[in-house]
């Protein structure tokens, strides 16, 4: 840590002087040395976002190529006019882990301005309110605040654009005054922000504090932007909250729970309907900004999990939020009962509501006050009163608790209805319980699956698979596929899968790690307590049953104004309305204006993560460019023995371990909401401004790995280097079970089943239990590995960057690693690995491949090179040495292709599933790397589907570029919920001049719908790269995107 | 909710002259059905109900037209105070309900009827175990009926099994307790009981019976006798009479079915049995 900051330090220094002199100066020939060059990409990148970025991006790929060492001549070569006011400025930025988080900021959002120039309303606002954070974070701070600066400096953007542009210019003589033009206008219309932003940026230290409390938003409370929400509850009330803009869910919920004092908050949760009236649950783990996206901030309290036997809950006040749940549903309809049954439980709430029946008090008709059927005949409101008198005595306690043994009865309690269709296009309905997975042809149930019964839940695109373990019946394993209307409903269901299993069905041994994996799990994941786990703890509450007040003259008013459906009817009026008016309330504007920022904050990090690794090459190598080796995994999969197996599995399972910790880290959400931002507008616009954002992403991913890099480095160091042996061990113990299934799976030869080969992992791990786990226990691991990275690494890392060559025996440090998380899975992971639940993520239609490594060039190349027919051969090769290896190995050999590039192994997936059309290679590079220049546009035979790639690298260093392939010290494949994204994780060790150099390549597979998911798909995976490894710059974003032309419904 | 067993009224009819030619067999071969005998079985099986366990019993009287109309369990479904009329699905049996449908519904029970024209069902398919439904789809049972079925009755679970080598579901599957299942123990029976068992949220004890036919026997819970079971005779069925003596605290009534069951006729066929204090 101590290094990196001083480094960090350094840099902001440099940087604000470079800066500073930079804009002043208006040269771009001083920051030159790489923070000019890395601006002028950035420009460049810019550019090509506003006109045409691919060919300017290839232009400057080649050109980086032919730039060998520095980053910054190429850059200055590639350099587009258009962006280069605050680049200066932003580069120094990046230099400083945090400090360039600042710079990033602002460069983003100057970008966000250039793409918003087409939009400025939002930006106008956005601005304002960035401004406002810098200026706040400058005072907290107070180190450095040149506001009389800001003017200066927004002159100096501009004047710099206009050199940059002029050198550009001159240098390609292909941006040609219209950026200057647009540059002009970006400063106008930036002018007001940019004069905070100026202040910062010559302060850079207050760049730096802004960006990292942009980052983290949550621990930099101050400051922060809050949104109005509404929530409606159970009651029929609604609470308005203000809510940090990028509060998760979690802090929104409690808050609710708060306000009406309930412990017991495990069972309850928060719903949203979302642009098309789908009602979702908020996921806690996840910021609510990001899933609510633009429409208003209204939620309704409901129950999520139904507890079986509610007469386990604690306190009535659980009791009797549960009785309101139900008698909504009932009202609704979507709690289904009898004639006889609405009249017992009708008489049961009016006796809790009412209290015993009093002929004065209760004159005929009084029933009708208040809705207890959708269909409330003048036959059943008697009915209930009769039985009314039947309850005299109960208090409203003991009342609630007879309407619940009487509810929890029904059939249809606590089951979520899915619409779907079945293999023969028939209208069917998935029921999720408890208990398992039911499907209903009407009300009639047809089929019903156990969780024990299931080995893996997945969804790929708009389908929803289970795997059936083989039974009594069943003598082999089958999977079972059903339609949903569209791929947002498949991942709802999907989701609601994995919670209620977790929920559910794993137990309270396995809680304790569980649960941290749980909550450190992305969207996807379960991140609250099991019900044992919410069991124990409500044994623990100790407190006077708690005052409540119960609504019911609330209710009885509300009915006499003849709204007698209550709480129902309102709420789904309310949550309608809610999407609808969020436009009109002017909170969208707000929420677009927001996502303008991040945008723009996201540009100006890419643009401002150039310069700054380009710096620490030149400077020296401090500590940004620090990569960590992953030693962990078992590189050598095809010397497997059944010990790797065992450690694979070992690591992967330290590596969920891992991950949920550094989950647990709050960190920056920022980041995901730069990068959905970005996304956003790309959805909207062409294909340039998806390629432009993508770049964004990455450049705001690295950015935010250097800034996490910090916090979590010590951390990770800390805890690597205990673990891997013991994992190892306890991996073992698990295998034999696994080995199986795995045997099974690798034998599928299909591209979409190595997407799915994760899941299958899992479900090896599943087998004792159900297999929702799976995929977060994946994703988790990456996290780790990355995390983990000790200093020294770092350092090797940035020895990397400059000098790609460089390769030493890191196995030490990785090992470092690998030990720290397997020791903890031992302890841990065993017990969970047998009750691991797998869900398998598949996802086709789009892959983003995030490499972090070093070579990106290389791994560009093997792209290239293995065509979709390669990628598929080279698959099945490696599944089938895995088998015959490692046929006793554990299953996740299969998923892992380590052994390969492992870009290609992603990649191989999407390739496999939908023939494509058509193929582009993008790459875009920043970094001087002569390699680089891989963009290449190649046919695909395959016929339906449209593939682009966009390879995204960073200047670091002289690019790493070399082809050396290094050591594969480990290779792990996670399947994550959250995005349907299926992510491989390689990490290659190489040892150039006795430096040693760690890269790690993930791929992610994310299968969208809609663009929308894609985008935030790729927003969350990058998330959650840049966290996961904290320490590790992003060397290059390769998008690899499909898109089914054939396929209009799934989108 | 409908506890397993627990009736008060039984509806029962008398047998025509016409089954023993006019009678639908799922074999052709059988050897002919002596009226009068399987006249005095039924007579004690009434009595059975009546006059032994209490009961409320209403006995309609024969209808010629109607050769299978002592059957009366394929007519109608009825549970916690609803009777779903039922559209059998042999079209000479249709006429049946007719009758069954008005003394139920003097009986002040609830009503529904199926008017969808695909839909058949019979309620020898319906097996209610308590806590929720099972519908064999069988020859005379389709999924649509199954459909209505679950529609009616909101409460419960309702899940289909298919069944095969019999004419119904409780052919071969009855309920012989609150949550015993009497089975039989051919590989068609087996195979439908763990079919059920994935099917259902609950566990549930069987008794495994060596003769299918055996397992179709008439479980009730009545408050003065506990857990009664009538079941078919150790003249029929030696073996499995075995195993229903080993129940515990069961009052077990064996009654003898010899005729009937040559029409494919079982102990529950010859009843609606309902509660009707619900």
């Amino acid at each position: 840590m101590t290094t990196e900051v001083g480094s960090a330090i350094q840099v902001n220094e440099e940087s604000k002087g470079t800066e500073p002199d930079d804009s002043e100066a208006s040269n771009p020939d001083k920051t030159s040395n790489g923070n000019e060059e890395a601006e002028k990409e950035i420009q460049e990148d810019e550019q090509p976002e506003s006109t045409t970025q691919p060919l300017k991006e290839q232009e400057f790929n080649s050109s980086i190529s032919d730039a060998s060492t520095q980053s910054t001549p190429s850059s200055s070569d590639k350099k587009d006019p258009t962006g280069g006011k605050g680049l200066f400025r932003f580069l120094p930025g990046w230099l400083k882990k945090p400090k360039s988080m600042s710079q990033v900021e602002t460069t983003e959002e100057k970008e966000a301005e250039e793409d918003i120039q087409t939009k400025d309303r939002n930006s106008e606002d956005e601005q304002p309110e960035l401004m406002k954070s810098t200026s706040e974070n400058e005072v907290v701070k107070g180190m450095e605040t040149e506001e009389s600066k800001t003017d200066e400096i927004v002159e100096q953007y501009s004047l710099n654009s206009a050199e940059l542009q002029t050198d550009l210019q001159t240098d390609k003589a292909k941006k040609p005054e219209e950026s200057l033009e647009k540059d002009a206008d970006m400063d106008n219309e930036e002018v007001v922000l940019d004069e905070k932003k100026d202040e910062n940026s010559k302060d850079g230290e207050v760049w730096k504090d802004e960006d990292a409390s942009k980052k983290s938003p949550l621990k930099i409370p101050k400051k922060i932007k809050f949104m109005q929400s509404k929530v409606f509850m159970l009651d029929g009330s609604e609470f308005t909250y203000e809510i940090e803009k990028h509060a998760k869910g979690q802090i929104m919920l409690d808050k609710v729970c708060e306000q009406i004092n309930l412990l017991e908050k495990d069972y309850f949760g928060l719903t949203f309907r979302d642009a098309t009236g789908e009602k979702n649950w908020l996921d806690p783990a996840k910021e609510i900004k990001k899933q609510i996206r633009s429409c208003a901030w209204h939620f309704n309290f409901n129950v999520k999990f139904y507890p079986p036997d509610p007469s386990q809950l604690t306190e009535d006040i659980t009791r009797y939020y549960l009785c309101l749940q139900l008698r909504q549903d009932i009202v609704s309809g979507r709690l289904p009962c009898s004639f006889v049954t609405h009249a017992l439980l009708g008489s049961c709430a009016l006796q809790a509501e009412l209290g015993d029946y009093d002929a004065n008090e209760h004159k005929a008709g009084y029933v009708t006050e208040l809705q207890f059927s959708p269909n409330q005949t003048k036959e059943l409101e008697e009915k209930i009163s009769e039985l009314h008198k039947t309850h005299r005595g109960l208090t409203p306690a003991q009342a609630d608790a007879q309407f619940l043994e009487n509810a929890k009865m029904l059939s249809m309690y606590g089951v979520d209805l899915h619409h779907a269709k079945d293999s023969e296009g028939v209208d069917i309905m998935l029921g999720v319980c408890a208990n398992g997975l039911l499907i209903y042809k009407d009300r009639l149930r047809i089929n019903r699956f156990a969780w024990p019964k299931i080995l893996k839940i997945s969804y790929k695109r708009s389908n929803f698979y289970i795997k059936i373990r083989p039974g009594e019946i069943e003598q082999f394993e089958s999977t079972i596929g059903f339609k949903l209307p569209n791929h947002r409903a498949a991942k709802r269901l999907w989701k609601v899968c994995v919670e209620h299993h977790t929920f559910f069905r794993l137990l309270s041994p396995e809680q304790t790690p569980k649960s941290k994996f749980m909550t450190l799990g992305s969207k996807f994941r379960y991140s609250g307590r099991t019900q044992a786990q919410t069991r124990e703890a409500s044994i623990l509450i100790d407190r006077p049953a708690p005052f409540f007040e119960r609504t019911s003259s609330k209710r009885m008013s509300r009915s006499l104004d003849g709204v007698p459906a209550g709480g129902i009817n309102e709420v789904g009026l309310q949550q309608e309305s809610s999407c609808l008016s969020s436009t009109a309330d002017g909170v969208k504007t707000e929420a677009d204006a927001l996502a303008i920022k991040d945008i723009t904050t996201s540009l100006k990090a890419s643009q401002l993560e150039m310069p700054v690794e380009t710096k620490n090459n030149s400077l020296s190598i401090e500590g940004e460019s620090i990569y960590v080796r992953h030693s962990n995994l078992m590189l050598e999969d095809r010397d497997k023995t059944q010990e790797d197996l065992l450690k694979h599995q070992a690591s992967i399972s330290e590596l969920k371990r891992s991950f949920m910790e550094s989950t647990s880290e709050t960190r920056p959400n920022e980041w995901e909401n730069r990068l959905t931002k970005p996304l956003l507008l790309q959805t909207e616009g062409s294909l340039e401004e998806e390629i432009t954002s993508l770049l964004l992403s990455k450049e705001s991913f690295s950015t935010g790995l250097v800034a996490s890099f910090s916090s979590t480095v010590s951390q990770a160091l800390e805890d690597a280097g205990l673990k891997e042996k013991a994992a190892a061990e306890s991996v073992s113990l698990i295998d034999s079970k696994q080995l199986p299934e795995t045997s099974d799976e690798n034998q599928k030869s299909e591209m979409e089943e190595q997407a799915e080969v994760i899941v299958e992992e899992a479900i090896v791990i599943e087998e004792v239990k159900s297999a929702p786990g799976h995929s977060k226990v994946k994703l988790e691991s990456p996290v780790e590995n990355s995390s983990i990275v000790p200093p020294v690494e770092l350092a090797a890392k940035e020895s990397n960057v400059s000098s790609s060559d460089s390769r030493s025996d890191s196995e030490e440090e990785a090992e470092y690693h690998p030990q720290t998380k397997e020791g903890e899975n031992v302890k841990r992971d065993q017990n969970e690995c047998k009750t691991l639940t797998t869900v398998a993520m598949d996802s086709e239609i789009s892959v983003t491949d995030i490499e972090e490594v070093h070579f990106p060039v290389t791994v560009v190349h093997k792209m290239q090179d293995v065509l979709e027919e390669d990628l598929q051969e080279m698959q099945n090769g490696k599944l089938q040495e895995a088998k015959q290896e490692h046929e006793d190995i554990n299953p996740k050999l299969n998923g892992d292709v380590s052994f390969i590039d492992s870009d290609a192994m992603p990649e191989v997936v999407c390739y496999a599933e939908p023939p494509v059309v058509k193929t582009e290679m993008v790459t875009i590079s920043d970094t001087v790397s002569p390699d680089k220049t891989e963009i290449a546009t190649k046919e695909v035979p395959i016929v339906q589907t449209e593939t682009k790639t966009i390879t995204y690298e960073a200047a670091q260093g002289d690019g790493s570029g070399d082809n050396d392939p290094g050591v594969l010290m480990s290779a792990q494949t996670i399947t994550s919920e959250s995005f349907c994204q299926t992510m491989t994780t390689q990490i290659t060790k190489t040892v150039k001049g006795g430096v040693s150099e760690t890269r790690i390549e993930k791929r992610i597979v994310i299968t969208g719908d809609t663009d929308i998911d894609h985008d935030q798909a790729l927003a969350q995976a990058i998330k959650e790269a840049k966290e996961q490894h904290p320490d590790m710059s992003v060397t290059r974003v390769v998008v690899h995107k499909e898109t089914e032309l054939t396929e209009d419904g799934d989108e | 909710m409908a506890g397993a067993g627990v009736y008060s009224h039984a509806l029962v009819r008398g047998i025509p002259e016409s089954l023993a030619g006019g009678a639908l067999r799922r074999s052709g071969e059988g050897s002919g059905v002596d009226t009068a005998r399987a006249r005095e079985e039924h007579r004690l099986y009434v009595k059975a109900l009546r006059v032994q366990l209490g009961l409320v019993v209403t006995e309609l009287p024969a209808d010629e037209a109607l050769p299978d109309c002592v059957f009366v369990e394929d007519a109608a479904v009825v549970c916690g105070g609803t009777a779903l009329i039922a559209r059998p699905g042999a079209p000479s049996r249709r006429g049946e309900v007719t009758a069954i449908k008005k003394v139920l519904s003097d009986l002040g029970l609830k009503i529904v009827e199926m008017t969808d024209e695909t839909a058949t069902l019979d309620g020898g398919d319906i097996l209610f175990t308590g806590k929720e439904f099972f519908v064999g789809l069988s020859e005379r049972t389709n999924q649509r009926g199954a459909e209505i079925l679950a529609n009616v009755f909101k409460d419960y679970a309702v899940s289909k099994v298919s069944v095969s080598g019999a004419l119904h579901l409780k052919s071969f599957c009855t309920m012989a307790g609150p949550e015993l299942i009497a089975i039989g123990s051919s590989d068609q029976a087996q195979k439908t009981l763990m079919n059920m068992q994935e099917m259902s949220e609950h566990r549930y004890e069987k008794l495994t019976l060596p003769d299918d036919m055996a397992a179709n026997c008439v479980y009730l819970n009545i408050p003065t006798k506990g857990h009664v079971l009538l079941h078919r005779t150790a003249e029929e069925f030696p073996d499995s009479a075995k195993e229903f003596g080993k129940l515990k605290d069961y009052l077990l009534i064996p009654v003898c079915n010899t005729e009937l069951a040559k029409v494919d006729g079982g102990l529950t066929c010859c009843s609606i049995l309902f509660n009707k204090a619900v």
